[in-house]
């Protein structure tokens, strides 16, 4: 990966951004008209963990042309993970006070924490929770599809399927994930009160720190050799096989990838909205993150981050002021975008969209 | 006919009593052809005569309801899938020309080197002084080193069969199977494909499928006539043009 523009940039921005929001909190007094609200400030930090899932799924879309309708599943997974650790450090603090179980479970007449509850009282054991059980979802239902060369229309509906069944299954209170009403009433992470101004945009550095990282591994991946197999057997999937290519291994490696991604958005997402439940899972869910990726440039990395930030951004107005109007302005937003940018709107602010999957080779015509 | 695995050591490719079906339609029918070590051979026939499912049945896309494909006297294609039987050195061209569109040329010919395809291996895969020397040669032999930085997707139809052959090349294999070559091209690019099929001959066996007859000819070599499913005819192109069986199915219409 050279040092460009195109790597250096969006990182640039999503920190840049995040920490002058943080300094609007911190160091300007309530009555300037300059300083920033809490609830501004959690409410950016809700929007880039949105961001990590479309950059996550922009790798599997964008890249190898996996149209993932089910992708939330991952990110839900993660914020369950965090959730669970999350439920644990509420502790005595709880409505019935017991330090071991979680309201929910004492409410059910459960005695003892389930097995699969160990150790979620460490954070340290959650956040590696919330990368690999997405990732080991990912792994499973990946090498089986793959390998039977499920793809395209067919593969959207076997991931559509699978957030369906998962979100059916977490509604169910013998789950013990608190079944509709999920995870929430907490008070504190790695000992900071939750409600508390510092830790909030502690938590919106945190996220904008982890979306780079992210976004600087996919930029990775795109821009080495891999990206360019990935390319290939997105365009061309049979051309690779008679090369001698599995594009099977490669579409696998990247799910997981994208899998164990989303999860980190999800983990970051659930301290900061305070909840987490089924509704997560739901089908919709997915399918605004293809529309955030869609509208903000597929194929781009930092289109897919731009987005979710703006879709957002556009969701929170109309809900609020018009609320009627939200799901048609989505649909009108999805609809012109692919008539008129077909490559998002990244293209209004870059010329040339940071990361091209489709034109990753480019002019570097040099006279032979 | 004898068919014992490792009696002919002069035999590269052996295909002995394929047959395939599709919905009860035969493509294959207890289908035959012995392949020497460095030899071209046409294939030719009426649509629908098998070519392309033969094509398919070797590399391991279709697998044969019944016979045997073996390759260099010892392997069994017919259990192997398309990347493994890629890997022992066959290399196929798709009759539609198949090149990564949005990659630059040069970016096409790294991606088909011969060497290891493991997804890891790729994640960290440093271009070399070999590969690029490698490439620099292949380039020079598919004649389009002035157009290495263009996008694949921006070349002729001609220059996207070369691309593709040139691609087999870098793949270094032993058998090239080459799936209508020159259809849609200009009287140019058709004796030049000629001529880089000669060439790539010099050191590698090849199967050319073709309905150009004046192609065929110029390729000057043994000539395999199928007909629903099996072989009609085999021999020289004067001798499979005079063949009465020939005419009757395929030249005298």
């Amino acid at each position: 990966m050279r040092p460009s523009f195109a790597t250096f940039a969006p990182p640039a921005f999503v920190l840049g951004g995040a920490s002058l929001l943080v300094l609007g909190n911190v160091a300007l007094a309530a009555s300037s008209p300059w300083h920033v609200s809490i609830f501004v400030v959690s409410l950016a930090g809700k929007y880039l963990a949105y961001a990590i899932l479309a950059l996550a799924l922009d790798l599997v879309w964008g890249y190898v042309g996996i149209l993932s309708l089910g992708h939330a599943a991952f990110f839900a997974l993660g914020g369950y993970a965090m959730g669970m650790y999350l439920m644990r450090e509420i502790g005595t603090r709880g409505v019935y006070g017991n330090a071991t179980l979680p309201d929910f479970m004492v409410f059910l007449n459960w005695t003892e924490l389930p097995w699969y509850w160990y150790g979620f009282h460490h954070f340290a054991f959650a956040a590696l929770m919330a990368v690999l059980v997405p990732g080991a979802l990912a792994l499973v239902f990946g090498f089986l599809a793959f390998r039977s060369r499920v793809s395209g229309v067919y593969l959207s509906i076997i991931t559509q399927a699978l957030t369906f069944a998962l979100m059916l299954a977490f509604f169910r209170n013998n789950m013990g994930f608190g079944g509709n009403n999920g995870l929430t009433d907490f008070k504190d992470i790695i000992g900071l009160p939750l409600h508390a101004d510092g830790t909030r945009d502690g938590l919106l550095l945190a996220t904008a720190l982890f979306l780079s990282i992210a976004f600087l591994c996919a930029r990775f991946v795109v821009t080495s050799r891999l990206g360019k197999i990935l390319i290939a057997v997105r365009d061309a999937e049979s051309r690779t096989r008679f090369l001698g290519y599995r594009p099977e291994s490669y579409k696998l490696f990247v799910f997981v990838l994208s899998a164990m991604i989303a999860g980190i958005g999800g983990a970051l997402y659930v301290p900061q909205v305070g909840i987490i439940n089924p509704g997560e899972f739901s089908p919709a869910n997915s399918i605004e993150a293809v529309i955030w990726v869609a509208v903000g440039g597929r194929g781009t990395l930092a289109g897919a981050m731009l987005g979710a930030v703006l879709v957002n951004l556009g969701k929170t107005y109309f809900t609020s002021a018009l609320p009627d109007v939200w799901l048609y302005a989505l649909g009108a937003l999805f609809i012109l975008t692919t008539l008129f940018l077909p490559q998002g709107l990244i293209r209004i602010f870059a010329r040339k969209p940071a990361v091209t999957a489709s034109e990753i080779p480019a002019a570097k015509e040099r006279p032979a | 006919m004898s068919g014992r695995i490792g009696e002919a050591s002069d035999t590269l490719l052996y295909l002995n009593g394929v047959s395939v079906s599709f919905d009860g339609f035969r493509a294959l029918n207890n289908l035959s052809l012995v392949l020497a070590p460095g030899e071209m051979r046409a294939v030719i026939g009426p649509n629908g005569a098998g070519k392309t499912t033969m094509m398919d049945v070797i590399t391991g896309k279709t697998r044969p309801d019944s016979g045997e494909v073996v390759f260099r006297a010892d392997t069994d294609l017919t259990h192997l899938d398309e990347p493994a039987i890629a890997a022992l050195g066959i290399g196929r061209k798709f009759q539609k020309p198949t090149v990564f569109e949005p990659h630059s040329v040069y970016d096409n010919l790294l991606l088909a080197l011969a060497g290891n395809r493991t997804p890891r291996r790729a994640l960290f895969a440093r271009e070399t002084a070999a590969e690029r020397d490698r490439i620099a040669a292949l380039l020079d032999t598919i004649r389009l080193t002035e157009h290495r930085h263009r996008r694949a997707g921006d070349l002729s139809h001609g220059q996207k069969q070369w691309l593709e052959i040139g691609m087999l090349l870098a793949q270094e294999p032993d058998l090239l199977l080459v799936d209508e070559p020159v259809a849609g091209m200009t009287d140019a690019e058709t004796a030049e494909t000629a001529r880089l099929l000669r060439e790539i001959n010099r050191s590698k066996s090849v199967v050319v499928v073709e309905h150009d007859m004046d192609f065929v000819r110029a390729l000057d070599v043994k000539v395999t006539v199928l007909h629903e499913g099996s072989v009609l005819s085999e021999g020289s192109i004067d001798h499979v043009s005079n063949d009465p069986k020939v005419i009757e199915v395929y030249l005298g219409r």
